[in-house]
């Protein structure tokens, strides 16, 4: 294993760009296999928020009111069990009792004309739904009274017609903010914490050497950021459909997409903080500052409309809406591509500006 | 035939806000031949590394020139990065991969073979650690494995930049065999270090730097020849009436206390013959002029590694 200088001078210049591209990808999409606190933030943290975002907000509504009968009630009697469930208490005492331990919705007592109605102290939504419910059973009594005394007169009625084919379930709604949440998530974090971890351990430095280019070396980094967040939303979406029964539009593919351009936004983000930040708590602290209130104020998790005037307005400058939005229309609303041009354009701006000034406030030298 | 490296006046300043100006390297220039084995001697914070770096061609200095093999290392070509090899301070691994999977993606990179990256880690003794994650190497591990890693492209220079910093003495030893050996193979070495005895038992030649200069360069046999310091023989008392030390001294310095007798000569055979056949040897000590002496001379100050 000599070598001559003098006879054999080489005119070796390593791999070839594809080559070494191949070979950073292979080594980090490794690493980033084998992290399994990567894993689990990527693929099953936003499941578990799936499964917790759904049963909160599916239990609401969604029952029937559960109401409790003291004693002779019998404006219950006309009850529709699809509306009311009704139960029978002792006395006022247990029923209060039971209230109290949410074991029913509202309690009824009725006394000749008098219908005393006790909405539950513990959930004033269920309480309050229920005794609308008792009120519309009251009214229905009243009218069928009224015409009975006076047969000539019309009454109104009300009907409800559902929009749309009727509201969307709750998984509907949340599962494109919960995935728009996941992509922005990893994409902050994992670049925040990338930086932070190079500027430790000189790895970008040691590879500068080589002759391997560093623009081979971030890109095949970005690449592997980019088949995760298609990775995440495979899983993601495969998951909401069969476990939670989301509904997958035809255009669904187009999420693919909308994707990788979010993600390219979000690593952005991550970039300028982990140029700021020094250690791996520095980052993961200055990404949720970043993360949270871009979460909040998205429209995410809660419809924008039930939000204040102000987190209306603020929701225009996060990234995570439009993402939000986008993923809304085409997986669960089915609109083509063209009717998501808007956001699409927000967020390649907003991932082009983020860029230019991680660019421009990166140190280098740092790495 | 061009010199491996030759570096002319380079200086670099670094303006922090609260420290201030620091002048890290203040016009250094030196020449390394090629198949030499070159050390760069100094205390923490003399500017090797920051020296190293301009070398290597990490960071641009503010003026001065280098060429490396002939070429200058910035820009970045993957002609000249493919005939250097580098081992930076801090462990520079790809995370959460093994020994093996690290130096196969380094060979990869340099246009290697998988052979050639299973011999270089044969070469550091790490072919039975081979599946082990990297993080997990202990920490001669894993400069052994980094050096690995500068090794597995050929390259015709290596730079070492404190490869035995913090590791323990027999760890020590072992990557100075290592290093004697890439040497031997015919490469140019660089080699930072802030140990005396290594830049001793290894260099060709040893620049001492200090403060951001290079105060002098030559062999370390040189440094010491150059020095003229005589030989320090130090026996225990009580073997030796006075009049035999001082005719021993011969007009040298000698210093006695209660517990030993101290000479300094320049003759020393001469001295310690006479004194075996004085039987007078109990508590023998003798020492040499050494690299920290050359350094306390020729910095003015005392050697604090």
């Amino acid at each position: 294993m000599s070598l001559d200088t003098e006879t054999t001078p080489r005119a070796r210049v390593g791999a070839p760009r594809g080559k070494a591209f191949l070979s950073l990808f292979k080594a980090l999409g490794r690493g980033w296999l084998r992290d399994r606190s990567q894993v689990f933030f990527t693929i099953l943290l936003p499941l578990m928020f799936m499964v917790l975002l759904s049963s909160v907000f599916g239990s609401t509504g969604g029952s029937t009111p559960r109401v409790l009968a003291v004693g002779e009630v019998p404006v219950l009697e006309g009850a529709d069990p699809d509306d009311v469930a009704v139960a029978a208490a002792a006395d006022l005492d247990e029923a209060l009792a039971l209230l109290r331990e949410g074991e029913a919705d509202a309690a009824v007592v009725q006394d000749g004309e008098r219908v005393l109605i006790y909405p539950s102290p513990t959930s004033s939504t269920s309480g309050a739904i229920a005794a609308g419910e008792i009120s519309a059973l009251v009214d229905d009594v009243n009218v069928e009274v009224l015409s009975a005394a006076a047969p000539g007169e019309p009454v109104l009625t009300a009907e409800v017609e559902e929009a749309d084919g009727g509201a969307l379930r709750p998984i509907q709604y949340l599962a494109p903010g919960i995935l728009a949440w996941g992509i922005a998530i990893s994409g902050v974090f994992g670049a925040a914490g990338t930086i932070v971890d190079w500027k430790r351990d000189k790895l970008l430095r040691r590879l500068r050497l080589t002759p391997a280019s560093v623009s081979t070396f971030l890109g095949a980094k970005v690449s592997v950021n980019l088949v995760v967040a298609l990775g995440q939303t495979a899983v993601f979406l495969a998951v909401a459909a069969l476990v939670f029964g989301l509904e997958l539009s035809a255009w669904t593919w187009f999420a693919a997409p909308l994707v990788l351009l979010g993600t390219l936004a979000f690593l952005a983000i991550g970039v300028v903080i982990g140029g700021i930040a020094q250690t791996g708590p520095g980052a993961a602290g200055l990404s949720n500052l970043v993360t949270m209130p871009m979460a909040f104020v998205s429209g995410a998790f809660w419809p924008l409309a039930l939000s204040p005037e102000w987190v209306q307005w603020l929701s225009y400058l996060s990234p995570m809406r439009y993402l939000n939005e986008a993923l809304q229309a085409v997986v669960v609303y089915g609109e083509p591509p063209g009717a998501v041009l808007p956001q699409i354009g927000f967020l390649a701006v907003f991932a082009a500006v983020v860029a230019a000034v991680s660019w421009k406030t990166f140190r280098f030298d740092e790495l | 035939m061009d010199a491996a490296i030759e570096v002319a006046d380079l200086r670099k300043t670094y303006r922090g806000r609260r420290t201030g100006e620091i002048r890290a390297v203040d016009g250094v220039s030196f020449r390394v031949e090629r198949g030499e084995f070159f050390g760069i001697l100094g205390p923490n914070g003399a500017g090797k590394t920051t020296t190293l770096e301009i070398v290597e061609g990490l960071r641009r200095p503010d003026s001065g020139t280098v060429r490396l093999l002939g070429a200058s290392p910035w820009p970045h070509s993957p002609e000249l990065t493919g005939r250097v090899g580098v081992q930076l301070q801090a462990s520079a691994f790809f995370e959460f991969l093994s020994a093996k999977e690290q130096i196969e993606t380094f060979a990869e990179l340099y246009g290697a073979t998988r052979d050639r990256a299973a011999e270089m880690l044969e070469l550091v003794g790490l072919a039975e650690h081979a599946n082990v994650r990297c993080e997990k190497l202990s920490g001669g591990q894993q400069q052994r494995l980094s050096i690995a890693c500068a090794l597995v492209g050929d390259p015709e220079l290596v730079f070492l930049d404190e490869p035995t910093a913090a590791l323990d003495p027999q760890a020590r030893r072992n990557l100075w065999d290592l290093m004697r050996a890439i040497n031997a193979e015919g490469r140019t070495v660089v080699l930072t270090t802030h140990y005396m005895e290594e830049a001793e038992a290894l260099c060709d030649r040893v620049a001492i730097m200090d403060a951001g200069r290079i105060k002098a360069v030559d062999s370390p046999a040189g440094f010491v020849k150059g020095l003229d310091a005589p030989t320090r023989v130090t026996v225990a008392a009580g073997q030796l009436t006075d009049e035999r030390v001082k005719e021993l001294a011969a007009g040298e310095a000698v210093t006695a206390d209660g517990a030993a007798v101290v000479f300094e000569t320049r003759d020393p055979r001469k001295l310690l013959t006479a004194l075996a056949s004085d039987g007078a040897l109990e508590g023998l000590a003798v020492r040499t002029a050494n690299l920290e002496d050359v350094f306390l001379h020729v910095t003015g100050r005392e050697w604090r590694a």
